[in-house]
């Protein structure tokens, strides 16, 4: 589904250019749940960016479904560490917007707009919201809000999700509670994710693939397989296993923020 | 208690001024020429409540064509300017320069353009308050939060798509809150305009009674023009509450 080949990406920075990413070949599967971890600063989210089609990369390729991505790839949905929702528009107009841009979804908005009303709806109730459509986004909690962004990214069936540390911001408790709604849509719609994250424990309780990256210029320096079996209960977060897994991740980002 | 004392302090205030002028010019013996009593501007207001009323119309809708032009004027230059960075980044020093010229400076060239009459002073208004009008709306798009935009692009959203989602909407409330500065500007630009150069209007009214040492008709005037601008000011500051109420609303309103 999605390959970067080599991929190398400078910005140009104020004081001339900053080099983010440096020769980085990452592949991700149809349906794949894959997450990127790395010392902050070495280009997770200059990754996604690339991989949207929002940025070009300065060498190497980046394609998604098989063809070259050389613009915005027009399927992804997105989420971020802050919510981003529209204050003018209630919950359920922030979620709707994606179809008011997507094709075919934006043709017909107007006439099936009932349709798609019920669509957020039922969103809302697997994301614990329901009920809270006609709010406005600042009468809602943050966590209530990231849950509102994450059906705004989810809303249009996309192929593919990316999530820039989208629960970066939230108390534990929410946090794992919205790591098993991800889980739950994630397993019932069977789309392609990559997730930046830093907490570690989220990565390996939701990631079928972790890729860590090293410290700027990023570089995929290891892969490791997640293969505890689905579905994933929270409580595969105290088997020995996962706790294994989660300290060699951590040696790993130690290991390169030193380098 | 304290409410409604809040509520009518304004009145009060009115009330007691008026009443410190009216005994001070009486127990000073002040003359009419150097600063007449409120009774005394009262009764030229009755006396020359015709040429008055007839000019205060003229001067509220220059000014209001003034102000029409500029928010039209003013809307479509922010738009223009706030589309891409660079362009905003091109034209604000451009802006800048040409908002520091004082625009009265203008009126005798707009003068011999048009001659004496209402079309100086309409584009006097016009110069003057399209300015904070274009900088609040292009601030308005060129702060589009980067997030929200990345958003909206990866959709595959044009440029007009994520202006008319998100831009237009976002720059609105700048934009009412502009129009408040704005017709202040417009009626000031209209009033210099109309005391250097026109044949009607309350500027032009006061200067004519200034230069036949009719004090009481000034005052009268200048009283005229507050009122003319107070009712300007508040139907912006209205429009500005209904128009963009989540603005104020998302801002925290604990309180209500
Ligand atoms: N627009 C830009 N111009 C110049 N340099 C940039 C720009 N955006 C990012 N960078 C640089 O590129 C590097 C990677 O940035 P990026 O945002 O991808 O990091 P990140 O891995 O997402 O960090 P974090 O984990 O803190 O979110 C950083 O060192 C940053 O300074
Ligand atoms: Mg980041």
């Amino acid at each position: 589904m999605i390959k970067l080949d080599q991929v190398s990406l400078a910005y140009a920075g104020r004081t001339g250019p900053v080099l983010a990413l440096d020769g980085t070949s990452l592949s991700v599967g149809t349906g794949e749940f894959a997450a990127v971890v790395g010392p902050s600063g070495c280009g997770k989210s200059t990754l996604m960016k690339l991989v949207t089609g929002l940025i070009k990369p300065t060498s190497g390729t980046v394609s998604v479904d098989g063809a070259q991505v050389s613009g915005p790839v027009k399927i992804a949905g997105m989420a971020f560490q802050n919510a981003n929702l529209l204050p003018w528009r209630t919950v359920t107009d922030n979620i709707l917007l994606p179809l008011e841009i997507v094709e075919p979804y934006r043709g017909q908005f107007r006439a099936k707009k009932d349709e798609y009303r019920a669509r957020v709806e039922n969103l809302l109730s697997i994301v614990g919201l329901q009920g809270f459509g006609d709010r406005f986004p600042w009468e809602l909690s943050g966590g209530m809000q990231q849950r509102a962004s994450l059906c705004r990214s989810l809303i249009h069936e996309p192929k593919l999700l990316m999530l820039d540390e989208p629960f970066a911001a939230l108390d534990a408790f929410t946090r794992e509670e919205l790591w098993c709604v991800l889980r739950d849509v994630w397993q019932r719609l069977n789309f392609t994710v990559i997730l930046v994250t830093h907490d570690l424990r989220e990565a390996v309780f939701l990631a079928d693939t972790i890729h860590v990256m090293s410290a700027r210029p990023g570089r995929i320096i290891d892969t490791r397989k997640v293969d505890f079996a689905r579905p994933r209960e929270l409580d595969v977060c105290y088997e020995p296993a996962f706790t294994d897994l989660v300290h060699v991740l951590r040696n790993k980002i130690a290991e390169v923020r030193k380098a | 208690m304290s409410k409604t004392f809040e509520k009518l302090a304004p009145w009060l205030f009115v009330v007691v001024l008026f009443a410190v002028w009216e005994a001070a010019c009486r127990l000073l013996a002040v003359p009419t020429v150097i600063l007449p009593a409120p009774s005394v501007i009262f009764g030229a207001f009755q006396r020359f409540w015709g040429p008055i009323v007839s000019n205060s119309f003229v001067t509220l809708w220059t000014t209001m064509a003034g102000f029409g032009l500029s928010v039209a004027f003013g809307l479509f230059l922010g738009l223009v300017v706030g589309w891409s960075r660079a362009i905003y980044r091109g034209f604000y020093p451009v802006m800048i320069g040409f908002n520091s010229i004082p625009k009265v400076a203008v009126v005798p060239i707009l003068v011999m353009w048009f001659g004496i009459g209402e079309v100086p002073a309409i584009l006097t208004a016009f110069l003057i308050s399209f300015f904070p009008i274009v900088v609040n709306v292009a601030t308005g798009l060129a702060t589009i939060e980067p997030e929200m935009e990345d958003v909206l692009r990866a959709l595959g959203a044009s440029k007009l798509d994520v202006m008319r989602k998100v831009g237009i909407p976002r720059s609105m409330p700048y934009f009412f809150g502009s129009l408040k500065v704005a017709i202040t500007l417009a009626f000031v630009g209209t009033v210099v305009s109309e005391t250097v150069a026109a044949n009607s209007g309350i500027g032009f009214l006061m200067s004519q009674a200034g230069a036949n040492f009719q004090m009481p008709l000034v005052f009268a005037g200048l009283i005229a023009l507050a009122f003319e601008g107070i009712i300007m000011y508040a139907a912006t500051a209205w429009l500005e509450q209904r128009m963009t109420g989540w603005a104020f609303r998302s801002q925290g309103s604990a309180a209500n």
